[in-house]
């Protein structure tokens, strides 16, 4: 198995703020891997290192053994935004979105090409889209707003799949569609982190989990992190309840 | 009188082609940025660098150099400044907007004042379409073209950076340029504008034909032909009031402009007012027979 995702050592502050604390963490590459924890625990700054979007004080990144500038430049990475970060109202159809995907791989003018509108055909026929194409984007279910994005990366050509909060305000059909979904791209070899606050659908969704606490408190099965005792370590309370039974 | 002499008589001055000319120029130019920038939320940031670069354009006047660059230099310093104002201090961003280009356009003011041959420079003001040379012409033509053909053949990176930056950085674009990019382009078009409406009123070419076509449709491939449109349209009619009706023809474009958004405010098939408030009834209607 390849390493796809290598956080080592990591440490980042915004201002005096300490958001990571010598994280380290592996994924590798095929694996669904929950990442858990309570806001402000770091997992957006993690997502953010591995986008290259934010620069670790201390510690380094590899991302498919590349920098993650060099990631970047070749599109391997795959970013859903949580819902409240989109402005729905946008003027793009889902088309347009899923075809931003691709603008890594087109020339100066972004000019799309026979090859381009084939791949995001074929990625909302993946995500089961394909009738919603010309829709506004905002024009459509929770569950369906996220597959837009699923679709972007698809698209895109991702290797790795960051997805942020991907089950906030989406139903439970939805949610099954979706964890099916990201099941199959990771069949096929793609590497998926899933930052979740629905413990409950961990098991069915991750291969692995990960306990983020600034730092990484726990990381292994999804049964085992979600014992009651490790829960605890990072929310300070028993989440499930499961205390009284 | 026919109509064909309504619209060919005034043409038969020189001075109202060139009016014509600029007016069109600046109303296309500023009709196609304004679509990002309200979608971007960057309403307040135009009507800041379009005042900000008084002082800019006043300077470059009294050194001799192009009015472009003194703006550009303007623009960025005012942008810079804000920033800086919100991220050092506990002024929130629409106060560090407002202290920062009030100051400035001040600062224009008063080296007015100080600079002989004042009639020009009050023009940069309140605009003074009717006495464009052609010198000035040629200038809009050039800062017009520039910026009208690095706006389109950029526009998806654009867009891109106004809907997801997040995602525009994480496919290897540069979202920093890119909104550097519209910030030059800005202070450039306001350059452009300000022959047109001047100063003050460069601001409303800068809005209201994006939000105008933000109305109409929800393809933001056709607001950017729907915007130019608009806008043009507004321009000749508001330059022809103002000739006939002998009034100010910076203030009749803007005023076009403002009756054309209110129009399609209230009657937009889709996202007006009247439409939006007879479909929920229409619905309301049918789920009641449906009961």
């Amino acid at each position: 198995m390849t390493t796809a995702i290598s956080v080592h050592d990591v440490t980042v502050h915004y201002g005096d703020v300490l958001a990571l604390d010598h994280a380290t963490l592996e994924v590798q590459a095929g694996r669904v891997c929950g990442l858990i924890g309570m806001n402000g625990s770091g997992k957006s700054t993690l997502f953010k290192t591995i986008t290259g979007l934010v620069r670790p004080d201390s510690g380094t990144v590899r991302v498919n053994d590349e920098s993650p500038g060099r990631a970047r430049k070749s599109g391997a990475v795959g970013y859903v935004p949580q819902s409240e970060d989109v402005d729905w109202a946008f003027p793009l159809s889902v088309r347009d979105v899923v075809m931003t995907g691709r603008y890594g791989h087109m020339g100066f003018m972004r000019h799309a090409r026979r090859t381009d509108h084939e791949a995001v055909d074929d990625a909302l026929e993946r995500v089961e889209l394909t009738e919603y194409a010309n829709r506004q984007i905002g024009q459509l279910s929770g569950g369906q707003k996220k597959r837009v994005f699923v679709a972007r990366g698809i698209a895109q050509g991702a290797t790795i799949l960051l997805l942020d909060e991907p089950f906030a305000g989406v139903d439970k059909r939805s949610e099954a569609t979706i964890t099916r979904l990201l099941r199959e791209l990771a069949d096929a070899g793609a590497t998926v982190l899933v930052s979740t606050h629905d413990l409950h659908a961990l098991p069915d969704l991750a291969d692995e989990a990960v306990l983020l606490m600034r730092r990484v408190l726990m990381h292994g099965d999804p049964d085992e992190v979600l014992q009651p005792d490790n829960l605890a370590l990072a929310f300070g309370l028993d989440v499930l309840n499961r205390g009284e039974n | 009188m026919n109509l064909i002499d309504f619209f060919l008589e005034p043409l038969s001055y020189d001075f109202m082609v060139r009016a014509l000319a600029t007016t069109l120029i600046a109303s296309i130019v500023c009709a196609v940025l304004s679509c990002w920038l309200v979608l971007i939320g960057w309403s307040l940031m135009g009507d800041a660098v379009s005042h900000a670069v008084l002082p800019g354009v006043v300077l470059a006047y009294i050194v001799g150099a192009p009015f472009a660059l003194g703006a550009v230099v303007f623009g960025f310093l005012a942008v810079a400044l804000i920033g800086a104002v919100r991220d050092t201090s506990r002024v929130k961003e629409d106060a560090a907007i407002g202290i920062v280009f009030t100051t400035l356009f001040a600062l224009g003011l008063v080296l007015i004042s100080v600079t002989p041959s004042q009639t020009d420079l009050n023009h940069i003001i309140f605009g003074n379409l009717l006495g464009v040379s052609w010198a000035d012409l040629i200038q809009v033509i050039i800062l017009g073209a520039i910026t009208f053909a690095i706006l389109v053949t950029k526009r998806r990176d654009f867009t891109l950076y106004a809907f997801d930056p997040t995602h525009a950085h994480a496919i290897g674009l540069n979202p920093k340029i890119l909104g550097a990019a519209l910030l030059g382009l800005l202070a450039l078009t306001a350059v452009v504008a300000l022959q047109a409406v001047g100063v003050i009123l460069v601001v409303a070419m800068l809005i209201i034909p994006g939000a105008t076509a933000y109305l109409l449709t929800d393809r933001f491939g056709r607001m950017l032909v729907v915007a130019p449109a608009i806008s043009a349209a507004c321009a000749v009619i508001g330059l022809y009031l103002s000739y006939y009706l002998d009034t100010a023809s910076g203030g009749m474009v803007v005023l076009a402009q403002g009756a054309v958004f209110a129009l399609v405010y209230l009657f937009s098939p889709r996202h007006g007012l009247i439409g939006t408030r007879v479909m929920s009834t229409r619905r309301r209607r049918a789920l009641a027979s449906a009961q």
